[in-house]
């Protein structure tokens, strides 16, 4: 079955009592997308992923994956989902082989091509040299490839990632950030994750959640585009003024330096470029500053957290 | 159903790399082994106990199937504890649930690897009572009749002690609380003996009293019938546990 959407949800809440985990999220991921969910700890990315994957049940809320409902057609709609959680489900006392050999059947991979899509998840996850090593025994940077080679062994077309990358060191992280930048040639991926380079590095598009709520949503594109807003330049011989037009405000950071602020939809780099070498101003510095993710993420989850408080 | 085959098949694997299952069998055959060879000793001695009613498969094997019961009931809770509530506790329970398999394909699937491991148990039994062939004649029928009393004995302690087992995240509390379950139901047999208006009651629903006729070699299809629905109900009841947690 193709189809262009690979998961749909659709006013996906769940309440714990009195207390309102996740309040109507709606959440669409298209082929060959990867949506990076961020928000604080507790935000309920962790609440929105199991109810994406079947574990647990919206209190109201539709999910649809690859077309199906996952609340009427469970078995069918998980066929096309690999997910890793935020613990790793592996069983210690197996061998990586045999494990992942399970997990591979349990998703249905027929007998005659287990062995191959084993290999290949190994291979993709780094795990060659630790086939027959007992889980257990691993690091907990391995038990973490080792859970998400279990998500990918069946290629399924969406895989859901609950913050792959905790617990491991700064080189396996950059690993796993080009695994699921690979992965996602042929998969959707829904990546959640607190770390902000790590959503910038790698997601299409991000979705910020908050108490529950979608606070942002928008392509990186977007995010990109809109926030390269301030240029910091330094020069060797820095004039008194820069007298360009399209300048909002410039402010002046000592030893030559300038922070620029252009008016919104113009970008002054080439210019700044032009007019240094003309007055021979010695350009040395040149880079821009945009209104990154963070500064985003921090002025929606802290600064209007009491209003979001009161609105819930 | 090639979901609840993985399952079934990968448990009966867990439960054979891991010490604790070979510990049990050890331990198992070690006490088992002893009371055989004192049972054997105290046959040899007092040869006037046999008669015309009651032969060497009676006393042999019917006393190793009745004093094994009393093992097995210590025993399981421990096998059944880790079944879900350890995998509840380690988190490696999401890989069943987000899987394409159904809560009653999960169920039956750790249900059957368990029954796997005691089909190790039986052999074992099975063997001892049945090297005796070496010395004498045997009534096969009859300790037949025992093993598969002893079978669906483990069986029924296997279901109730995976039940148990949903309840929990800690191993532990499963264990105890299986132990727990179990010895009541077997009690139920002492509250039938104190009389009263529900004596009848509790005799049918004891554990113990439906094996004993299979210990002695009577297979009544109502005692076969009485475990098969003890199994059932508690592995139901396992599933609409799990459904209940997702919800």
């Amino acid at each position: 079955m193709e189809h262009d959407i690979l998961i749909e949800a659709r006013g996906l809440t769940r309440r714990y009592g009195p207390n309102v985990a996740v309040q109507g999220i709606d959440l669409t991921l298209r082929r060959g997308e990867i949506l990076g969910l961020l928000g604080p700890n507790g935000a309920g990315k962790s609440t929105t992923m199991k109810m994406l994957t079947g574990n647990l049940a919206p209190s109201s809320g539709s999910v649809k994956i690859n077309g199906i409902d996952i609340a009427a057609e469970p078995k069918k709609a998980k066929q096309s989902l690999g997910y890793l959680p935020e613990l790793p489900p592996v069983h210690p006392e197996v061998t990586v082989d045999e494990y992942l050999d399970f997990a591979a059947s349990l998703h249905g991979v027929p007998k005659a091509t287990r062995k191959a899509a084993v290999a290949k998840a190994k291979q993709s996850c780094g795990l060659n040299e630790m086939s027959q090593r007992l889980i257990g025994n691993l690091s907990k940077g391995f038990q973490q490839r080792v859970g998400l080679a279990q998500a990918i062994v069946h290629q399924p077309p969406v895989i859901i990632l609950d913050e792959p990358t905790v617990g491991l060191d700064p080189i396996q992280i950059r690993e796993i950030r080009s695994l699921i930048a690979a992965l996602a040639q042929n998969h959707s991926v829904i990546l959640s994750s607190h770390i902000l380079p790590e959503i910038q590095a790698v997601c299409s598009r991000v979705m910020i959640v908050h108490q529950g709520r979608v606070v942002f949503h928008d392509s990186m594109q977007n995010v990109t585009a809109h926030t390269a807003s301030r240029i910091i330049v330094q020069f060797h011989r820095p004039p008194v003024t820069l007298g360009l037009p399209g300048i909002a405000a410039v402010q002046a950071l000592g030893e030559g330096r300038f922070m620029v602020t252009p008016e919104a939809g113009t970008d002054l780099r080439e210019a700044l470029v032009r007019v240094s070498v003309q007055h021979d101003w010695g350009l040395i510095e040149l880079k821009t500053e945009g209104r990154t993710l963070e500064e985003i993420f921090v002025s929606l989850t802290s600064g209007d957290a009491s209003q979001l408080k009161e609105a819930a | 159903m090639s979901a609840l085959t993985a399952i079934a098949r990968h448990e009966a694997r867990r439960f054979f790399v891991s010490p604790l299952a070979w510990t049990v069998l050890a331990v198992i055959q070690f006490i088992m082994g002893l009371s055989y060879s004192l049972l054997l000793t105290e046959m040899v001695n007092n040869p006037g106990s046999l008669n015309q009613y009651s032969g060497v498969s009676d006393y042999i094997g019917g006393g190793l199937f009745g004093f094994s019961a009393v093992l097995l009931l210590l025993v399981i809770p421990l096998m059944t504890m880790r079944l879900f509530a350890e995998d509840k506790k380690s988190g490696s329970l999401t890989l069943l649930t987000s899987a394409p398999a159904s809560l009653t394909e999960i169920v039956l699937g750790k249900f059957l690897g368990l029954g796997v491991f005691f089909l190790a148990i039986l052999v074992l039994m099975a063997a001892m009572a049945f090297s005796l062939f070496g010395g004498t004649e045997l009534d096969t029928g009859r300790l037949f009749a025992g093993l598969v009393g002893q079978l669906l004995l483990m069986l029924s302690f296997g279901a109730a002690g995976l039940f148990v087992s949903t309840l929990t995240k800690e191993p532990v509390i499963a264990a105890v609380g299986g132990f727990g379950l179990l010895l009541v139901i077997w009690l139920l047999e002492a509250m039938a003996h104190g009389g009263g208006m529900f004596a009848d009651l509790f005799r049918h629903l004891s554990l113990i009293g439906h094996f004993e006729n299979l210990r002695r070699g009577v297979f009544n299809t109502a005692d076969v019938a009485y475990y098969l629905l003890f199994i059932t109900l508690f592995l139901w009841l396992a599933v609409q546990r799990l459904d209940v947690e997702r919800s």
